[in-house]
């Protein structure tokens, strides 16, 4: 018994190890292609060689989190049947609409991608761009699909179960858009492109405090945070949305993630604070009168549901889901606060100042740590279940035993891979000349 | 032809193209490790340039076998995760550390120590993979993973399937050096011709011991390779395929022998299908019996139908443009930099 458990267990940590290392090349093979392109479309425009380095030096670093984004996400693809078998068995035909349109999805980057790192001089300048607009859509339309089919395991539809507990009336086109599948591929994508965008703007500023004025890293601030800084703007609203539709489709989810144990009209909204299940209540909160229902349902006097209000062998684990939440939720206002400075100064016409840039810099891993963190809200909130209602994650498991073998075996490898990606991505961004303007100009328009 | 015929080809065709492609960039990564002679430095570029741009849509393909296995077919896709599971991580310790290294290398400082030490873990891991990958496709054939209470974790090391594993590598190799040949001019083609001789050679050797194995260990494959009519006239086809390969080679008709080793490794891919017919794993998963419900698989098939009118022009263009002879200027020309 206890063999098993630790199993579970190691399953459980070596799939999450997974995801928390792919996640993060995911989002950057979302967002950046599209940074990468519109460098490259400035270019064009305006001849300005600066938008070209920046360009070619962002298409470097796409090249190598793109290639480690995909062995990783191969890891995942082979280890949802290596470690949930029972999972895959019963919902594969149900889920399987989405993760093959990813297929396509993710056939359109790879093939892009290599017709833009390698076509630079052998394709002519439109089809290069629009290699550059196919990966960057590309990214996204696979993160849309990949995030149906985890919108699936939170509210599962289009099947029913039969006596011998086998799925019957599958109807994948139900299935594939399950309710409230809008709110978690808009929050999914919105997340990615102010992630990745905070995380380079970052770097770039970092530089920028380092050096000084310096022309490149000015340029690369502006695509990144531009991208970034809306989408952490744009974030709250999505997350408002998402809240309500979770109040609906997931009540157990809001009231853990809420630390909310009484079912009550008026329900507050706590800002930090411990959960403790065995006493059934959140203490050392601060706490909102009535926030939690007019943020959940926009209406201050509405009934939320506690967890009290569901059988305990439903409740995910109420400390970390607590916990991973006000994470997340605190880290993307403090992004959403940046963002709005940046866009204050741009809108003045003004160029960052040294605070400014010091906040990025402060600001930069931050939008990561939220993406985690939301990441580890939807999966702990979900549990005891795989897929909610219908398969406990203990029933899903993997009968093959001693997976502590390869959960340390993948732990070393995601840490050798990671290191070196933070080496070369270093090589390839950190070491541009202080005086970009040596760069040879390039007019885009120049030969016939 | 039923859905699960009609998705079980669709895989069966997924898994010809995996091999002539992804396969062929393994192979390339086998002879990064062995390059030798006075040109060592030349052919590992070569192998470089090569690969550089397509790995990773070739790549693609084994994620698409995966995903349609696991929609069409989930209890086969449970059924191997969990009696392969050694073999399986092993293969993906291959995937992960050879995409990752050729990534890493040409990212790396230029300089020999550094570039030689990703070569080490680029072409190890190009002979581990295809090793393993051959392996679990041996290994469906034996009979050996019967589901119930009894895992036999070690049915994947017994002759037959590592037969099988040493044949893909192999067959991998020489697909790899036919295209390098192509692909290489004046004494570094021969290099390769060279090479792809060798290599076809130890084919022709492994694909007698997987044979004569199989009368053994996988009765079903041995039965299908010799007593059935219908996969006969595939035999003929390949030896036939093998041997024009051969004949072009020595003749210094590295063109043809590309096209007739490309026939070679697709009918090979497509008998091994044949024979197996319709078992997916033995002795009882059959097409019929592991197959989904139908409404996933007809939806699979629309979608699959209507993907491909995407992809297949998307791949034309990526093979036209760094495998042409000619410069690409279908919408503009490229500028000379």
């Amino acid at each position: 018994m206890s063999g098993a458990v630790s199993d579970l267990l190691a399953a459980r940590a070596l799939f999450g190890t997974s995801l928390v290392f792919h996640i993060v090349f995911a989002a950057v093979g979302v967002a950046m292609p599209l940074f990468m392109v519109l460098a490259e479309w400035r270019w064009r425009r305006t001849g300005d060689p600066v938008h070209l380095d920046v360009a070619r030096r962002w298409a470097k670093g796409v090249a190598i989190l793109f290639a480690v984004g995909a062995v990783s996400g191969t890891v995942i693809s082979f280890e949802l049947g290596l470690l949930w078998p029972r999972f895959m068995a019963f919902a594969g035909p149900i889920i399987g609409m989405p993760f093959s349109l990813e297929g396509f999805a993710f056939f359109a980057e790879a093939i892009f991608l290599g017709i833009y790192l390698y076509g630079w001089d052998r394709t002519g300048p439109r089809l290069h761009l629009a290699a550059g607009a196919m990966v960057a859509l590309s990214g996204a339309v696979s993160a849309f699909f990949v995030t149906l089919a985890n919108a699936w395991m939170n509210v599962p539809a289009g099947f029913s179960v039969d006596a011998a507990g086998a799925a019957t009336g599958v109807a994948p086109a139900v299935a594939m858009f399950p309710p409230g599948w809008a709110h978690e591929v808009v929050h999914v994508l919105l997340s990615s492109y102010a992630a990745t965008g905070f995380a380079v703007a970052g770097i770039h500023a970092f530089l920028l405090l380092r050096h000084g004025d310096h022309a490149f890293h000015r340029a690369a601030l502006r695509i990144a945070l531009g991208v970034g800084a809306l989408a952490a703007l744009l974030q709250p609203l999505s997350g408002d949305f998402s809240a309500r539709q979770i109040a609906r489709t997931q009540p157990v989810k809001l009231a853990a993630l809420e630390g909310q144990f009484e079912t009550e009209r008026g329900a507050p909204l706590r800002v930090g604070g411990l959960p403790d299940a065995a006493a059934e209540q959140t203490r050392f909160a601060l706490e909102i009168p009535r926030g939690l229902s007019l943020l959940a349902f926009h209406d201050p006097g509405a009934e939320v549901k506690g967890l009290k209000a569901f059988p305990r062998d439903v409740w995910p684990n109420t400390r970390l889901v607590h916990l991973a939440f006000q994470v997340m939720v605190g880290l993307g206002s403090l992004l959403a606060l940046v963002a709005l400075a940046w866009v204050v100064q741009r809108v003045r016409g003004r160029e960052p100042g040294p605070r400014l840039l010091r906040a990025i810099v402060l600001a930069s891993p931050m939008g990561f740590l939220a993406l985690e963190a939301g990441w580890l809200v939807t999966e702990w909130g979900r549990q005891p279940f795989t897929i909610w209602g219908t398969m406990r994650t203990a029933d899903a498991v993997t009968p093959v035993t001693n997976l502590a073998a390869p959960l340390v075996a993948f732990t070393l490898l995601y840490v050798f891979l990671g290191v070196m990606v933070i080496v070369l991505v270093r090589r390839q961004i950190a070491h541009v000349p202080v005086d970009a303007a040596a760069a040879p100009h390039v007019p885009p328009e120049a030969a016939p | 032809m039923s859905p699960h015929d009609l998705l079980g080809a669709v895989i069966l065709a997924a898994l010809v193209l995996y091999a002539l492609l992804g396969g062929a960039d393994f192979g390339g990564g086998i002879w990064d490790l062995l390059a030798s002679g006075p040109r060592t430095r030349a052919q590992r570029d070569l192998v470089e340039r090569a690969i550089g741009p397509i790995w990773e849509a070739n790549h693609v393909w084994l994620i698409l076998v995966v995903v349609l296995l696991f929609t069409g077919f989930p209890a086969a896709f449970a059924r191997v995760s969990i009696a392969l599971f050694t073999p399986l991580v092993l293969l993906l310790v291959g995937i992960v550390l050879r995409g990752a290294a050729f990534t890493f290398r040409t990212y790396d400082r230029p300089d020999d120590r550094v570039q030689r030490r990703w070569g080490v873990v680029f072409s190890g891991a190009s002979i581990l993979a295809p090793l393993m990958l051959g392996v679990v496709v041996g290994a469906l054939a034996t009979g050996r993973l019967a589901g119930g209470a009894t895992v036999d974790a070690l049915a994947w090391l017994s002759p037959f399937p590592v037969a099988t594993g040493l044949f893909a590598a192999v067959l991998f190799a020489y697909l790899a050096a036919t295209y390098l040949a192509v692909e290489a001019e004046g004494v570094l083609r021969d290099d390769f011709r060279r090479r792809a001789i060798a290599a076809g050679a130890a084919v022709f050797l492994c694909a007698l011991l997987v044979a004569a194995l199989s009368s053994r260990e996988a009765p079903l494959v041995f039965e299908g390779l010799t007593r059935r009519t219908f996969t006969l006239p595939l035999h003929v086809a390949t030896g036939a395929a093998a041997i024009v390969a051969f004949g072009a080679l020595f003749r210094d008709r590295v063109r043809l022998a590309r096209t007739a080793a490309v026939f070679q490794v697709a009918l090979i891919v497509i008998g091994w299908g044949a024979s197996q017919y319709p078992y997916l794993v033995t002795p009882d998963l059959t097409l019929a019996s592991a197959a989904g419900p139908r409404a996933t698989l007809v939806a699979v098939l629309w979608a699959l139908g209507a993907g491909a009118l995407f992809l297949l022009p998307a791949l034309y263009l990526l093979f036209r443009i760094f495998k042409g002879e000619r410069p690409f200027a279908v919408v503009d020309r490229a500028r000379p930099r």
